[in-house]
């Protein structure tokens, strides 16, 4: 069944997007613990560079522990992770490498409340990538204007819509030039009439060809720029295919009950 | 069906609401209890400030030399301006006093420049705190340097040395202080239980143990010529318990903290000590700023303890003064004019630091 599901899939890349070949992230045999507790169970996945996979399950699945494993917010105990080519170790300097060019983008935002919006886009290209301050700052009106709120760059965060926090902190992992963005549930803590302004932005970017890895319930961005939607429960990964046929076929029963349960309210 | 599109044009709040009479009605009048007590507090105020009045100023003896020139009811201020000297400088020798008034001045210039914020160069400003006035306050006050006659810091006194070991401890303290919070939170099972050890001897210990103990037991277990002056043995002390104290307000801090900002640092590949130092340590001393400004206080008022190991702080230099029997009935005005010092520097700090966290506050956390 796997192979078919492959197969499939990858008609429907070619068809829909052109998703590269090299891999991009990978991750084997990946399992995790906390305490006794088995929250990850042998994940396999592997992202080609350019490819957009959404993750959906229930609360609680492992969804959000996976993706911070990928940036090693989370220290997975079994297995390999290769990101962009390097693999995942305890060495400080190899997990700050990675974390350059992998940007996360939060449920909660996490903006850093004491810097304006521009400080905040422009603080990682300063610090980490070393470059000129007037250089980060072009950097960061660029991605700004990208996500329509040039206007706000020397507001502080607290004085910013949900929606616009949200877009401000999609600028600020842009401003690092990452190579694979994270989502985590980016707008399920947005009211409705937000979700719309930081989905559009999220396209785009998608659009542009970025490789993605986004947690969201949002099944509409699902079918629009998904080349594979994961289904994880448990902490496994159950169902892995192509937008269209998850949703109009899902294959396990775990899916199809989960489908049904968020598609019909 | 309601249809409304008139636009309802705005007016002024009703007169009982605005203006002094608003503010009486809502502050002092909004309940029955509550103008009860507004009553009550001003006939407190009535029976109260009169007296004080009237004996703090009206009554009072202000010129003179000597306790003779007081011969009215009130207060003998002449004793506060005829051991003014004393009070200032302690025993500081008096063809030197000069070098004591040009560490007030630079201390005053150096402070307006740091914590102003109008000042140009503020960054240049905290350097010069930090290294070039501590070093030529030390030439300066104790000298042998250049030419300069050496006074023991046993000689130094009074308010100068109150401001002297206040500076030092706040200075010092500081940043030990936020060195021992994140070492109690650190990962490291080595380095946090060294700092949680640390922090709970030092904070459990009264500061006049402390005092004590450097003073009298300290040389005991230094090997036999090395020599460390009594008053350095008093600024480790003292520095040392306001570094656990401070440690226990920031990591106060630091719990309060969003797990999100830790996170959100981490993920965009700052180093621990980059995230620390530009995302969490400033809005960590931004709320800890009650906390740190209470400890300040606190420890400015503490230096009095001094007095167990026989240097003359402020509160020494005075409570010397009311032994004197040419100065007989006079520890009221010494005790009150000297409070009155304390609660001046005190209170000078406590508004600072109310308008420092205004200005810093940027909006609600995100
Ligand atoms: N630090 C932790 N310590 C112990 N258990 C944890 C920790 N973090 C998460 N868990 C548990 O691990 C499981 C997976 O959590 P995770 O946050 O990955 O779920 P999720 O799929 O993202 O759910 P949600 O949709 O609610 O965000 C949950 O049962 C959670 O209770
Ligand atoms: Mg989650």
């Amino acid at each position: 069944m796997h192979a078919e599901v492959e197969e499939k899939e990858k008609q429907s890349v070619s068809l829909k997007h052109m998703a590269g070949t090299e891999t991009m992230i990978e991750l084997r045999g990946v399992n995790k613990w906390y305490g006794d507790f088995h929250v990850l169970k042998d994940i396999n996945l592997t992202v080609r560079k350019g490819e957009r996979i959404v993750v959906c399950g229930p609360s609680g699945s492992g969804k959000s522990t996976m993706i911070r494993c990928i940036n090693r917010l989370e220290e997975h105990q079994e297995g390999i992770i290769d990101v962009n080519g390097v693999t995942l170790t305890n060495d400080l300097k190899n997990i700050e490498h990675i974390r350059k060019d992998v940007g996360m983008v939060f449920q909660h935002f996490n903006l850093f409340p004491h810097l304006t919006v521009l400080e905040n886009c422009t603080l990682a290209p300063i610090w980490v990538r070393k470059m000129p301050r007037k250089e980060t700052e072009e950097i960061a009106m660029k991605y700004l204007e990208r996500v329509k709120i040039p206007d706000q760059a020397n507001k502080y965060p607290g004085q910013l819509s949900g929606g616009q926090q949200q877009r401000v902190a999609i600028a600020r992992s842009l401003c690092m030039n990452p190579e694979v963005m994270l989502f985590d549930e980016p707008t399920s803590a947005l009211d409705p009439e937000m979700i719309k302004e930081v989905l559009d932005v999220m396209i785009e970017l998608a659009q542009e060809g970025m490789t993605m890895i986004c947690v969201t319930h949002e099944m509409g961005f699902a079918r629009t720029v998904a080349n594979r939607v994961i289904f994880m429960d448990g902490g496994q990964i159950i169902e892995e295919n192509a937008p269209e046929p998850f949703f109009n076929s899902p294959q396990s029963e775990r899916t199809q009950l989960f489908l049904s349960q968020i598609l019909s309210h | 069906m309601i249809v409304n599109d008139k636009n309802i044009p705005s007016r002024p709040a009703p007169a009982s609401t605005r203006g002094i009479a608003g503010w009486l009605r809502e502050n002092l009048f909004s309940t029955p209890g509550n103008s009860v007590l507004t009553f009550m507090g001003l006939a407190f105020l009535v029976w109260a400030i009169p007296p004080i009045f009237q004996w703090a100023v009206l009554q009072a003896d202000f010129i003179g030399v000597n306790k003779e020139a007081c011969t009215s009811e009130g207060a003998c201020w002449v004793f506060v301006s005829a051991r003014f000297q004393q009070f200032m400088y302690g025993f500081y020798p008096d063809t030197e006093l000069w070098r004591v008034n040009i560490f007030f001045a630079q201390m005053t210039a150096v402070l307006v420049w740091v914590l102003w914020d109008k000042m140009p160069r503020r960054t240049w400003g905290g350097v010069w705190f930090l290294t070039g006035f501590p070093l030529t306050s030390f030439i300066l006050l104790h000298g042998g340097f250049l030419g300069l006659e050496t006074v023991e810091t046993h000689k130094w006194g009074g308010l100068m040395l109150t401001l002297v070991l206040s500076l030092v401890g706040m200075v010092i303290a500081l940043p030990i202080g936020i060195l021992l919070a994140l070492g109690r939170r650190s990962d490291m099972p080595a380095v946090s239980s060294f700092c949680t050890v640390f922090i709970e001897i030092w904070r459990g210990v009264p500061l006049i143990t402390i005092l004590f103990m450097a003073s009298v037991m300290l040389p005991l277990f230094i090997p036999g010529d090395i020599e460390l002056d009594k008053l350095a043995r008093a600024m480790i002390g003292i520095s040392l318990f306001e570094a656990a104290l401070i440690a226990e307000v920031i990591r106060g801090g630091l719990q309060a903290m969003p797990k999100g900002q830790y996170e959100a640092a981490d993920a965009m590949g700052l180093s621990y000590w980059q995230g620390m130092r530009l995302i969490i340590m400033p809005q960590v001393l931004k709320i800890s700023i009650p906390g740190i400004v209470n400890t300040f206080v606190q420890l400015f008022k503490d230096t009095s303890l001094v007095l167990i190991i026989g240097l003359f702080d402020l509160l020494a230099v005075m409570q010397a003064g009311i032994t004197d029997v040419n100065w007989p009935n006079i520890s009221i005005e010494a005790f009150v004019f000297t409070g009155f010092v304390f609660w001046a520097f005190c209170f000078g700090m406590s508004r600072y630091s109310v308008a420092l966290e205004r200005k810093l506050d940027t909006g609600h956390k995100s």
